[in-house]
Formats: structure tokens, sequence, C-alpha cells
């Protein structure tokens, strides 16, 4: 499927067969609204995006999940809190787990939903100055061994935009050390801390580094004229490290 | 109709952010005796008929599993109400 630059200029790379045969899953639940920009991400890192819907109960051969941000479930109960109960959410949680190590990225509410889901440890409550915040930010890459960061430098800042309510990152002081000890902060704030964060963490992965979650948002920043600053595409390597690990380049 | 009431808090070492912006509030209205507020979460699970043990067993599980999150989150109190 070819891509419609949003702004002019953007030129479509040519097919290529090697990248478009990875299929990236992307998980639409009720109230997700940034599917289509995941989507749209793994199109212009040259692979397959496969939608797959929240009451599904297979996971259609994919060899990647993204579950992107919005307001599943209305996070009536807690953010994420429902939708860890989806019936394809156990899928996910499976494949995760097993020795293939499928590759799951959450971003946002999708972050959310893998702590909920407890693929990853923590947890995420509202911003500590309790207001919505939209705006581009700086991230530092603390790991880029990850499934989801190894087309990154180490210790390369990167800007994406963040948007959210509830995205102050907290666990106890036992866990917040064992995740620095192992380097599972994959992500940190730079700059100011934009929600209370402890440690300024704004991702971090599980211990084999397939499953990454972090607030910010790098489907948003994957196209010249449309990322923040309106100039930035830093996300796309997110969508091109899985492609490294798939096809085995890292 | 019977119900099960679940309080939930978050953890006391959790900074809670609602709490701390009514806290803010309250002097404003001359209400000025309360230095501090943490706000919580009550559910009522309704029951058709008597709660046997067997429902209430499922209405702790569902407190611990769904209701709450233990990583941020306490289950302060489970009470049956009869009325």
């Amino acid at each position: 499927m070819t891509e419609t630059p949003l702004i002019g200029g953007a030129v479509q790379a040519p097919v290529d067969t090697r990248l478009a045969g990875a299929r990236i899953g992307v998980v639409t639940f009720p109230g997700t609204l940034d599917d289509r920009d995941a989507s749209r991400a793994v199109r212009l890192s040259g692979a397959t995006a496969v939608d797959l819907w929240h009451a599904d109960t297979v996971l259609a051969d994919v060899d990647a999940v993204i579950i992107p941000g919005g307001f599943s479930y209305g996070d009536y109960l807690r953010a994420g809190a429902i939708s860890r109960f989806a019936p394809l959410m156990a899928k996910i949680i499976d494949a995760a787990n097993s020795d293939a190590k499928l590759p799951v990225l959450g971003i946002c509410n999708g972050f959310q939903i893998l702590t909920e889901a407890h693929l990853l440890p923590g947890s995420m409550i509202k911003n500590d100055h309790l207001k919505f915040l939209c705006r581009d930010q700086v991230l530092r890459v603390e790991n880029n061994t990850t499934a989801w960061t190894n087309a990154y430098a180490a210790g390369q800042d990167i800007t994406v935009v963040l948007k959210n309510q509830d995205g102050q990152y907290i666990a106890d002081e036992k866990t917040l050390d064992a995740l620095e000890a192992e380097g599972r902060v994959a992500f940190r704030y730079v700059g100011h801390n934009p929600n209370g964060s402890r440690r300024d963490i704004a991702g971090i992965s599980n211990a084999a580094g397939n499953v990454v979650g972090l607030m910010p948002h790098p489907e948003h920043a994957v196209e010249t004229g449309y990322g923040p600053a309106h100039t930035g595409t830093d996300g796309l390597g997110f969508f091109n490290s899985v492609l490294n690990t798939l096809l085995g380049d890292k | 109709m019977p119900r099960i009431v679940v309080d939930v808090m978050l953890k006391p070492e959790i900074l809670d952010p609602q709490g701390k912006a009514i806290v803010g509030a309250l002097p404003r209205l001359g209400f000025t005796a309360f230095p501090s507020v943490r706000q919580g979460k009550r559910f009522e699970l309704f029951v058709d008929g008597e709660v046997t043990e067997e429902i209430l067993a499922q209405a702790r599980e569902a407190a611990e599993t769904m209701l709450s999150n233990p990583v941020i989150e306490d289950v302060v109190n489970i009470e049956v109400v009869a009325d």
C-alpha cells in the first residue's frame, strides 16, 4: 500500500519485499485513537500493518504487536485496567512471554495496559500537576539493545510528542533500583520532568527486551512536515528497530 | 437488593494528586480543619438474593484482580450491606 504524503515533498520509498513481509499488528480497543497513526508509521517504515481488534481471539500471524494510545474503555476504572482483560490481550501476553518472544510495543494507554497486564512493572497515576499536557518532548535513549530501540544510538536524544493526563510513572524503590541495575530504563525525560515520573522514566522494557512501553508518542514523529516542530521524524527509529529485530539485522 | 461494598484507596506512600488539589481548595470555602485529604473509590456490587460465602469470595477476588491494582492501591474495606 502506498502512502499519500500529508504535506507535499515526502517521497514514497520503493516497496522492499523483505520489509513488506514483516507483519506488524496494531490493536484497536473501544476508545483507541492513535491506531491509524501507528499503522501509518508501520507502513512508512516499509512493513505491513495488520489491523487487530481487541475482541479477536487469534493474532493473525503477526510478527510483532503495537498497542497504541487513546482512552480504552474510557479509562473508567484505571487507565488500561479493563482492556487488560480483552480476549486478544491473553494471546499477546502468552506470545510475549513465550520462547518466540513476540515484540510488543505499548504507547501511552498501551503502556498503561502493559503494566496492568503485568508484562511491565510499575503503574501510572495522574500527572503530578493534574493537567492534560501536550507538547514536544525530548527523550534520552538509555537502552538501545531492545527490540524497539536498536536503531538508535545509546544516549541519543530524540524529540517526539507527549500527550497524556495519567502519565506519572511510579513503582516502589526496589523495583526502580532493579530496573536501573538491569538496564531496563529504555527512555528518560530530558530537561523538565513533565509529569512527576519517578527518576524521570519515560519508558521501560521487560527483562528479555522484547516488550517496551513508553508514555510519549513516536508514531506522531515519522513524517517530515508533520512531527514535532513540523520537521521531526525521530520516532521512525522504533519502527525501524523492530524490523532490524525481525529481519535479524541486529 | 443486598450489595457488597468495596473501598479502594491509593497506597499511603503514593502521593494522591487529586487529594492534593482538594486540600488546596477547601480553605477557600472556609473549611480550615483539614490539613490533608486523600481520595479513594467505592464500588457497590449488587447481588441477586442472599450473599453467600461463595459470592463474597468472588467479590474479594474481583476486588484484588480487577477493581484495584496492587501496585498502587489497597482494598481497605469489603462489607455486605443488606437493605
